[in-house]
């Protein structure tokens, strides 16, 4: 996929005017917060879960080659490839190779955001095999020719309305007629077309929320069991999952999945959670003949023992933008790649590179809900913080900003000529706007007073009053 | 007259540079709230700013000098109090972090054990428990992110307000989501950070209190000149005010004195 992070402030302009966008944002802000605020407040030892997953996979972090290793040789012990992939391009050459083999035409897709990372579909496509997303939101989005805007919910920048315009233009050999009004009916309706492709695909795909390397077992947790009959009725099976989600027993998966879904979507546990350990074995009444796991770096294995390390923590639950402000306000493509939010904020730079997705480190208020909320407990603001450290480093931010700063910075460092400087500008100011008290507009405030009026300086400053109620306090004194 | 035994604590009063440039009030209504709770409350002149606009845009070295420069001038102090949870959360959260694995890392830790927000240095440190002030009407109270995440801040404010003579708090909804302020944030993103004061402005009118408050003149800022733009008649004040009986000065925006 296209890094398109460059344009953010034009894309966050027009999300801003995209009455439809904002009214499914707003739709979407209230149901996931207030869901999770009831299933963490249910759940008393929430936060002991947190530290304790947190743990786990900073174990796990300092030991991944161990671990990766070790999930290695129990998927090949039960059956199972592994495909080492480095880059994008090797995991999608990986995928497709196996696909050749089994003269696969037509793969059926689980919802994954890594396979959304290494732009999968476009490449499958491009060499003549047909990706169907089987994912609600995955699917209605596949068909829209769009990406996801969230991370767990595809199509969250979506009304339902949409949808139904959608259904009616590609489903059309289905009665004119029929109701798509409620959610129930466009559910049923998408089930109804997807059934059979489970039939007619030849490999399934998947993501995996887990790598058990006491098992050898990947685990993905959804909520309307598409995954399953994905990884379960076709011939192969391929896990498409990043070197991080790999996690040492089964016990530490069940830990950390008690926070996944009750940060995610405020469910105590996800509808379905399942688990897979290589191909249908002898006597097994179903499952795959062939069961492979490319295994994707892509720019992970740097991010280790750097300041963006913890990042590798992120269990994808997407509480950080569920909680985001700026999120809110401008959905999920105005970041312009694959992962949105605070999340994608770190991410995207740590993986397409900081001269690309400067903006996304810098469109942060620095409120920390989503640090508040992150069941891994990731210094988001902290990592951002790194990011416009490594931006001011290689001079990557506007002249116009550093000129600023540096004019600012060296006022700021030099108290006395501070107090001289505002001693005299800030009277002056004061008496400009003393008539309303509001300034509507002034030079180099154009940024604010587009949308605000700025308060006028109350009179003289802080400092020179102090000065004259010292000066007084001692001359009273000597009386 | 006996003499008073117990020594005063010794405060040096962190301004901030948004009260000492716009909002002056707001520093002699901190002065006058921790001399009543028996402080000695002094302001060294070597302060200007905190930093953050440089620590938070990625110039690490100036806010390292920046850091350093305060610490200096305040180090010497009981305790360090800011009217403000951003600032206050910088000196003592971040100025660590700053001067980390330096000579400075030990001065930085010593000098972040004094550092305290205001209202949270009145309730925490001094065990205010009621302020001897009265405000007739009604208010609402913003969590401002810094002071609320990084510092705990979100009791001790209502704790006092509570003691207020006449003061009925109205409580907004999603008083701990951001306004949208972000220091030099709402000067970057402009149109984001309209969209998000606006979901602000709106909460705060639906709570339909005639007063806002909050910890932090930069939020109250952005909220006031928000507010203003849109035509509301909505007062404007740092909680701090109300706390020490000066809602007799007009309020932000309300022209000189």
């Amino acid at each position: 996929m296209e890094v398109s992070s460059p344009q953010f402030k034009q894309k966050s302009r027009k999300a801003l005017a995209d009455e439809q966008l904002q009214r499914a944002m707003g739709k979407a802000k209230a149901g996931f917060i207030g869901k999770r605020r009831k299933a963490v407040d249910a759940l008393p030892e929430f936060e002991a879960l947190r530290s304790s997953a947190r743990a786990i996979k900073d174990h796990t972090l300092a030991h991944l080659d161990l671990y990766l290793e070790a999930y290695e040789r129990k998927v090949i012990a039960s059956g199972g490839r592994v495909h080492w992939a480095e880059t994008a391009e090797d995991a999608c050459q990986a995928v497709l190779d196996i696909c050749r083999a089994v003269g696969a035409r037509t793969v059926t897709k689980g919802k994954s955001m890594i396979t959304e990372e290494i732009a999968l579909n476009d490449f499958l496509e491009k060499n003549d095999i047909r990706p169907v997303e089987t994912d609600l939101g995955e699917y209605i989005i596949q068909l829209r020719g769009e990406h996801p805007s969230h991370i767990i919910g595809p199509a969250l920048h979506l009304n339902k309305e949409q949808v139904e315009e959608d259904f009616r233009r590609v489903h059309d050999k289905l009665p004119a007629g029929r109701d798509l009004s409620q959610p129930e009916s466009l559910l049923g309706e998408a089930r109804e077309i997807l059934r059979p492709q489970y039939f007619a695909a030849d490999v399934g795909i998947t993501g995996a929320n887990f790598l058990v390397a006491e098992t050898g077992t990947s685990i993905i947790v959804t909520n309307e069991g598409n995954g399953d009959l994905t990884q379960t009725l076709p011939r192969v099976h391929i896990v498409v999952a990043s070197i991080e989600k790999v996690v040492p027993t089964l016990e530490d998966a069940s830990q950390i999945l008690r926070v996944l879904a009750r940060s995610a979507t405020g469910q105590d546990t996800s509808v379905y959670t399942t688990l897979s350990t290589g191909p249908r074995r002898p006597g097994d009444p179903d499952g795959p003949e062939e069961y492979h796991v490319v295994l994707l770096d892509n720019g992970r294995s740097s991010m280790l023992g750097t300041e963006f390390h913890e990042m590798l923590r992120c269990i994808r639950c997407g509480a950080c933008m569920n909680h985001c402000p700026v999120y809110h306000a401008v959905g999920g493509h105005a970041y312009g790649w694959v992962y949105p939010g605070p999340m994608g904020a770190v991410l995207t730079p740590s993986l397409v590179g900081v001269e690309k997705s400067g903006h996304l480190p810098n469109a942060s208020t620095f409120c920390g809900r989503c640090e508040s909320v992150c069941p891994m407990q990731i210094p988001l603001p902290r990592m951002m913080r790194h990011w416009r450290e490594r931006e001011f480093e290689r001079g990557l931010n506007p002249a116009t900003q550093r000129f600023g700063l540096g004019l600012w910075a060296f006022f700021a460092r030099r108290p006395r000529l501070y107090r001289l400087a505002t001693s005299l500008t800030i009277p002056a100011l004061s008496g400009l706007g003393r008539r309303t008290g509001w300034f509507r507009s002034l030079p180099l405030a154009g940024g604010w007073t587009r949308h605000h009026d700025l308060p006028a300086p109350e009179a003289r400053t802080f400092m020179q009053q102090w000065r004259d109620r010292d000066t007084r306090k001692q001359e009273g004194g000597v009386a | 007259m006996k003499e008073d035994t117990r020594k005063a604590p010794r405060v040096g009063l962190f301004v901030t540079c948004l009260v000492d440039l716009f909002r002056p009030t707001v520093g002699f209504a901190a002065v006058k709230l921790m001399e009543e709770a028996g402080c000695a409350v002094e302001v060294p002149m070597a302060q200007t700013c905190c930093g953050q606009p440089a620590y938070n845009s990625g110039d690490r070295a100036d806010a390292a000098a920046i850091a350093r420069q305060v610490i200096e001038a305040f180090e010497d102090y009981d305790y360090v109090v800011a009217p403000s949870g951003s600032c206050a959360g910088m000196l003592k959260k971040h100025y660590p972090a700053l001067l980390r694995g330096g000579a400075w890392e030990s001065r930085a830790e010593a000098f972040s054990g004094k550092v305290h927000e205001l209202v949270g240095f009145l309730v925490d440190v001094l065990g205010v428990t009621a302020v001897p002030a009265a405000h007739r009407g009604s208010v609402t109270y913003h969590d401002s992110c810094s002071g609320l995440r990084e510092l705990n801040i979100q009791a001790q404010p209502r704790r006092l307000l509570a003691t207020v003579e006449g003061l009925d708090l109205k409580e907004m909804e999603n008083a701990d989501v951001c306004c949208g302020f972000g220091g030099t944030f709402c000067v970057k993103y402009p149109d984001i950070s309209n969209k998000i004061v606006e979901e602000k402005t709106a909460c705060i009118a639906a709570a339909g209190a005639e007063t806002l408050l909050a910890g932090d003149l930069g939020c109250l800022m952005n909220m006031a000149g928000k507010l203003h733009r849109q035509g509301s008649a909505i007062k404007v004040r740092h909680v701090a005010e109300i706390l020490a009986g000066m809602d007799d000065t007009p309020a932000i925006g309300g022209g000189g004195r």
